[in-house]
């Protein structure tokens, strides 16, 4: 049987260079291989124009109806400032438990708070918050450890002090979840 | 992490219940959702929660009206409202009704997460500090003090009455009849049991020392003071203070405390601040005060201020229907710390016991317990268990230094006396902080009879 992969979807312009480089870090962390789809025009639907920003709950939707026998898992990844209702923005959101999440790059990028670019934090950015949003698809939640991957962010600082690994405690739980999900299959 | 934590969102619209319920689940918190204020209620009622979120717009029961209904049901529940419509009337309605904080929507990721962290903690504080309270009157009760004697069950009549006013109490009594366990009892029934019981051993400490534990010192105030510290009157605030030995203190230190207990105020030890604290003063003593003010070594003032209520705890030999009861708890203690499997005291020995003077009251009678229970080799305590049986062949050292015969005769006579140091002090006629310092000088112990002597005279 061919092996499922976690397919990445570009929402909108995103560049290659951080798809490519995004699929190495999720393959090592869930064992699956990435497969880069094309990309999606920016979803007019989950426009906000009081706030600016796009619904993220109603990307998600929109994704799992996209959901092939093959994925594993569907993360879409996006320059588009995201929200959701009850907050002011979110850097990514996930359905625990289910198949899709999704990230923005809008705040990751050091720009965005006036300050020059730098492309290897926010290549470290991008991998923390994929990685993260993808374990809340196998069921993790927040982890109390700063240092964990699991840790919420609620700020780019936040996002920074934390590190691109699992504590101990949420890797044990990750690969429970994982050998489970091997066992369904 | 937080799954036990639960929190109900009441929200009529779907896209905010959604994405609350979702995001508090990220964060491991066990979270439901429901849709108006009716079937909210109905889960307060029945189930158990930790934390509401509740809509202030919705159409049927509105936000401020579920408030004011959960409040009635569940008044500790706190309850935070939520809106998209701000208004500074319906915010202070809110609190006005009860609401533990008001948000507004859109929020920041970080504000809901801060008040959820903020509401669990406080919870799980109150727990610890309702666990904490049940463990600290479980270890006071004042049932614990054994007596069944006229004598005694009119001690406890007194400590109950007393108990309740914050009036200074005077705790008299011989070495070893219990004078800490009364004032530890005269605390945990009064209104001041939650709050701290601080105990100074005034014989203990030479004058300068004593005046520092009392009212704590600043900073530099004298050699040695390298940083500020609080008093004993200090760390009793709000509590009571144990005065032991009162008729100890030196004449400087009678007029610093009789200031303290007029003006409810001091000064710290080279202090400019005067501080103001509400202790309740409860001072034991073994000594006559009455005598000591006729030969003028004690304050009368002081002693009226320290006496308002008196209560003398009799000597043992006084109350010798109370050491069968005594006799039984010791053992029952000490077989259990000590797992031997003693199970009574034979009928010689209990009548040795009743017959015997007990000169150290109480903690003599612990102690030789103790003893016998370490000692003892059957499965009764025999008279020869006893250490007063053996009484008038004290071993003798052979060393003919001076030296030598003064650490063993200072040794002998505190095991005496449960290494009861008032009145080892009086039997070797130095006073208490020559005692202590001769045996920090001989470097002496308590030996393994002794060694969990209570100091409770």
């Amino acid at each position: 049987m061919k092996k499922k992969s976690v397919d990445i979807i570009p929402i909108g312009r995103v560049e290659n260079k951080i798809l490519h480089k995004l699929s190495i870090p999720i393959n090592r962390c869930f064992g699956y291989p990435c497969r880069i789809n094309e990309e999606w025009e920016a979803p007019s639907y989950a426009y906000n124009p009081d706030r600016k920003q796009y619904n993220s709950t109603r990307i998600l939707k929109e994704l799992c109806g996209w959901i092939k026998n093959d994925s594993i898992r569907i993360i879409g990844v996006t320059n588009l400032d995201l929200y959701i209702p009850i907050f002011t923005f979110v850097f990514g959101e996930a359905q625990l438990g289910n198949h899709c999440a999704i990230i923005s790059l809008s705040r990751l990028r050091q720009e965005y708070y006036g300050l020059p670019p730098d492309n290897g934090l926010l290549l470290s950015r991008v991998e923390k918050e994929a990685i993260h949003e993808l374990a809340h698809t196998f069921g993790l939640t927040h982890c109390h450890d700063v240092n964990c991957v699991m840790h919420a962010s609620y700020t780019i600082g936040d996002t920074d002090v934390k590190s691109n690994q699992f504590c101990k405690l949420c890797n044990h739980k990750l690969t429970f979840k994982l050998e489970d999900l091997v066992e369904f299959l | 992490m937080n799954t036990q934590v639960r929190i109900l969102i009441v929200d009529d619209e779907l896209i905010v219940r959604e994405a609350l319920c979702n995001y508090l689940k990220e964060d491991g918190y066990g979270a439901v959702a429901v849709e108006g204020g009716e079937e909210a209620l109905r889960k307060v009622e029945g189930e158990d929660w930790n934390i509401l979120f509740v809509d202030l717009k919705m159409p049927g029961m509105d936000g401020l009206e579920v408030l004011s209904r959960v409040k009635e049901i569940k008044p500790d529940l706190p309850v935070i409202i939520i809106t998209a419509y701000a208004t500074i009337d319906s915010a202070v309605q809110a609190m006005k009704n009860g609401a533990y904080d008001y948000i507004v929507k859109p929020f920041d990721p970080e504000a809901i997460a801060l008040v959820v962290e903020k509401v669990v903690e406080h919870q799980n504080l109150v727990r610890e500090n309702i666990l904490l309270r049940e463990r600290l009157e479980e270890e006071y009760k004042f049932e614990e003090i054994i007596g069944k004697s006229k004598l005694m069950q009119e001690v406890f009549e007194l400590v109950k009455n007393v108990a309740e006013s914050d009036a200074s109490v005077l705790i008299t009594g011989e070495s070893g009849t219990g004078k800490e366990l009364i004032a530890r009892a005269i605390h945990a029934n009064s209104s001041r049991r939650y709050n701290p019981f601080i105990t100074a051993s005034c014989g203990a400490m030479p004058e300068g020392l004593l005046e520092s534990e009392l009212f704590g010192h600043e900073r530099g105030a004298f050699t040695g003071a390298l940083y500020t510290k609080k008093g004993r009157f200090e760390l009793a605030d709000g509590g009571t203070l144990f005065l032991d030995e009162i008729g100890e203190i030196s004449p400087k230190t009678q007029v610093d405390l009789l200031r303290v207990l007029d003006e409810k105020s001091f000064r710290r030890v080279g202090g400019i601040e005067l501080i103001s604290v509400d202790v309740r003063i409860v001072s034991a003593t073994n000594k006559d005060l009455k005598k000591a003010i006729q030969r003028g070594i004690f304050r009368e003032d002081l002693f009226y201020r320290l006496n308002v209520v008196s209560i003398h705890l009799p000597p043992l030999r006084e109350r010798r229907e109370d050491i069968p009861l005594l006799t039984d708890h010791f053992l029952n203690k000490f077989r259990a710390e000590t797992n031997k499997m003693i199970e009574r005291i034979s009928p010689k020995a209990l009548e040795l016991i009743m017959e015997y003077d007990w000169p150290g009251n109480v903690r003599e009678l612990e102690n030789a317990v103790e003893r016998a229970v370490v000692v003892g080799k059957k499965k009764e305590i025999i008279p020869e268990d006893l250490p007063f049986f053996k009484q008038g062949v004290p071993e003798r050292t052979e060393s003919k230094s001076l030296r030598e015969r003064e650490k063993h005769h200072i040794f002998q006579v505190l095991e005496e006396n449960g290494w009861n140091i008032s009145k080892t002090a009086e039997d070797l006629e130095i006073d208490r902080v020559t005692l202590y310092n001769k045996i920090k000088k001989y470097n002496l112990e308590k030996s393994k009879t002794n060694s969990k002597s209570k100091a409770d005279g």
